[in-house]
């Protein structure tokens, strides 16, 4: 966590209090969350009042994806791009199990893009039944940045509410909630410096989902639960250092990746290197690595003090092909081959020099030990 | 300076006391679980078994407690493949199989361990009740617990690459361990029967991949005494679930005595005609040292030790038992002992 997170945080736990309550304490409290409010709407170009705090990203895109969906009815084309976060995606595929919604993947290009006309076929095949539209601003695993403004442009121009899960976005690219064009923004707190368990749905105004918790209505009654003011200090201090280091972190990490970059692709002939190669988060790497098993090559870079990530586990561990890698187009002994490198505020040029000086040998004996 | 030990954790106590034995005795040690099941709620319910997530959670809890690094391996190709697929195999063909063992042979101590030791690991350490010095595989401490006939199978290479932490202990050793130690699978079940089949009916099991195919039971003589719904769903020296309505002119209970899987027949007789003195094996593994003083034989995983004596012929061995045995099937491994040490093992072709 940033600094300027944990002492947010932590004067607040000291002085609890709820802050829907009327009294001295509650008046307080709710002081604090609403600058906390005032805070994340100016780094993000929103106002106050668009601002809906939730335990986490994963709340919040079940809130915006299964929450228009429910209030567009009995609209029922569910359009949300082939590479999205499991916090959009299982939403939206209970939708289409459990609520007779008609799910449709947006395709997506070799680097992960999902291009304007896609989205425009997809709508203009019966514009009239589409409930929602969710498109990810970054893609957490290639790193892949969509053209968000020109995609909630095309949605708006059928009248759709269009949502974006900008959780890898904030802090990494320039993020306006407002220029966007979006009507609902997903973002978190630990992936930008703050705390787990807390973060935000930008939500325009006028526009109002069916909550998916009900009950106090603290949240302009679109989500209830009472208010986490120490982690909600914890996430604004977060978000407003994040975004104001934005430009100079960028600059850093970009140098840093592209750097990896260069240095990977010398050091192991063959990598492939996935994700679109310019429009990409500074912090992300993510390679293919030819004949050699993702898991393998990660047991060994862990064992020399890297740390990665393969794709995504299912419940059992076991790692399954990339749905992201797979939607671009790659095979699946290719998918589970891949590896991503995660630069963030405390990486430095001594971990690249690190993971160079290992990487050859672990990947030697990864292609030895074979595809299992 | 330690070895690099990949240590097999199914999520049950004795793997986890045994990763952690060889972690203490400064090892660099790793745990692995292995995923057998491509789809693992399909397996066991419960913590009985070796597949679920559940165990799988276990293990990495374990893991933690323990304070190593902690992998999942998805071994459920080469197990569909070289274990189920075999086994039904097997039953198809008259022979009864021993998973397990199959389960040892095939994967942890060849596709499993072939993996680790190209990923730069020693050895593959598991938590058998067996011990193992210098290469030598003999009896586990707790005679009720030993494990050494579904390792008996494995060849010199193979031990040379494996590690047995737990031979010296009794089971009850190993469980007041792992409650010292803080591991909470302390009092978890022990795991029984065959871990792919889900309800421990393994004649449903072999019926809904065999099908059904109604066959004669036949005595001794050839005389049609029942019928069966498939010769697979039987075991040699089987006396339950025979549904012969008319009794034997003896009024004495009848037993499988053999299954022939062309004809779908299966043969009943009395107890007496299954005792057998003479079984006829097919390549032995020889795995123990050259020692061939107090030699024994176990036919089958917990059971019964024979005095015997044996002899190589050209492309099998034939052990003559001391004394008749009972229910010897075919597919079964006979695992040779001298002592309580391994001295090799060979699968059971036919006994008379």
């Amino acid at each position: 966590m940033l600094p300027e997170a944990i002492e947010a945080m932590t004067e607040q736990l000291k002085r609890p209090g709820n802050a829907s309550s009327l009294h001295a304490t509650g008046r307080r409290v709710r002081r604090v969350v609403e600058e906390s409010r005032e805070t994340i709407a100016d780094a993000l170009g929103a106002r106050p009042s668009e601002v809906v705090f939730t335990s986490g990203g994963t709340e919040a895109d079940n809130l915006a994806v299964k929450g228009f969906y429910w209030s567009r009815r009995p609209r029922r084309r569910v359009l949300v791009s082939a590479v999205e976060h499991h916090a959009v995606l299982d939403p939206a595929h209970w939708l289409g199990d459990a609520q007779d919604a008609h799910v449709e993947l947006l395709e997506v290009d070799e680097h992960g893009r999902v291009h304007p006309e896609t989205l425009r076929a997809a709508i203009e095949r019966d514009p009239d039944d589409v409930a929602l539209v969710s498109i990810m601003w970054a893609n957490n695993e290639v790193g892949t940045v969509q053209p968000i403004h020109v995609l909630a442009a095309i949605a708006h121009d059928h009248g759709i509410p269009f949502h974006t899960d900008a959780v890898q976005a904030v802090g990494q690219v320039p993020v306006s909630f407002t220029g966007s064009g979006a009507d609902a923004l997903t973002l978190t707190g630990h992936k930008v410096g703050g705390p787990i368990g807390v973060g935000a749905l930008l939500l325009a105004r006028g526009v109002t989902p069916i909550p998916v918790l009900h009950g106090g209505g603290q949240e302009r009654d679109v989500r209830s639960g009472t208010l986490d003011a120490p982690a909600i200090a914890g996430l604004a201090a977060a978000v407003a250092t994040a975004v104001k280091e934005q430009e100079a972190t960028a600059r850093r990490l970009g140098a840093l990746r592209d750097d990896l970059i260069r240095r990977v692709r010398e050091a192991v002939p063959g990598v492939v290197l996935n994700g679109d190669p310019v429009d990409r988060l500074p912090g992300n790497v993510h390679f293919s690595f030819p004949g050699c098993e993702g898991d393998a090559l990660l047991m060994l870079l862990d064992a020399k003090g890297v740390e990665c990530s393969t794709g995504s586990a299912c419940s059992a561990g076991v790692a399954q092909p990339s749905h992201v890698l797979l939607a671009m187009g790659a095979d699946a002994a290719a998918a589970r081959g891949s590896l991503r490198f995660s630069l963030g505020h405390t990486s430095t040029s001594d971990d690249v020099d690190r993971l160079i000086e290992v990487l050859p040998a672990a990947v030697e004996r990864a292609r030895r030990a074979g595809l299992g | 300076m330690g070895l690099r030990v990949l240590a097999a954790m199914s999520g049950g106590v004795d793997s986890a006391v045994a990763a952690a034995r060889i972690a203490e005795a400064g090892h660099d040690v790793t745990g692995v679980h292995l995923a057998l099941s491509a789809n693992p709620q399909s397996h066991r319910t419960g913590a009985r078994g070796c597949c679920t997530i559940e165990d799988s959670r276990d293990a990495r809890r374990a893991a933690d407690v323990i304070g190593i690094p902690f992998y999942v391996w998805d071994m459920a190709e080469r197990f569909q493949r070289d274990v189920i697929e075999d086994f039904v195999a097997e039953y198809a063909a008259g022979r009864t199989p021993n998973p397990c063992l199959r389960c040892n042979e095939k994967i942890k101590f060849a596709a499993v361990l072939d993996r680790a030791l190209a990923l730069g690991f020693d050895a593959v350490a598991t938590g058998h009740h067996a011990r193992l010095s210098d290469g030598v595989l003999s009896r586990s401490v707790d005679p009720a617990k030993d494990q050494s006939y579904v390792l008996g199978v494995l060849t010199r290479e193979q031990l040379s690459h494996a590690i047995f932490p737990l031979g010296d202990s009794t089971k009850a050793e190993v469980r007041e361990e792992a409650a010292r130690r803080g591991l909470t699978v302390a009092d978890k079940p022990d795991s029984h029967d065959i871990c792919f089949i889900a309800d421990g009916d393994t004649r449903g099991f072999l019926a809904q991949r065999l099908g059904a195919a109604e066959g004669p039971i036949v005595d001794q003589g050839g005389e049609v005494v029942g019928s069966h719904q498939g010769a697979h769903g039987f075991t040699v020296g089987q006396r339950k679930g025979l549904r012969i309505d008319r009794p034997a002119p003896d009024g004495r209970p009848r037993y499988v005595l053999s299954i022939e899987p062309v004809s779908n027949t299966v043969t009943v007789g009395p107890r007496s005609a299954l005792e057998v003195t003479t079984i006829t094996c097919g390549t032995p593994v020889w795995n123990g040292p050259a020692g061939r003083d107090d030699l024994t034989v176990q036919l089958r995983a917990h059971g019964e030790v024979y005095p015997c004596r044996f002899d190589e012929t050209g492309d099998g061995l034939t052990i003559e038992l001391g004394r008749p045995a009972t229910g010897v099937a075919a597919g079964q491994a006979a695992v040779l002992y001298s002592g309580t040490t391994v001295i090799g093992s060979a699968t059971i072709v036919s006994a008379a």
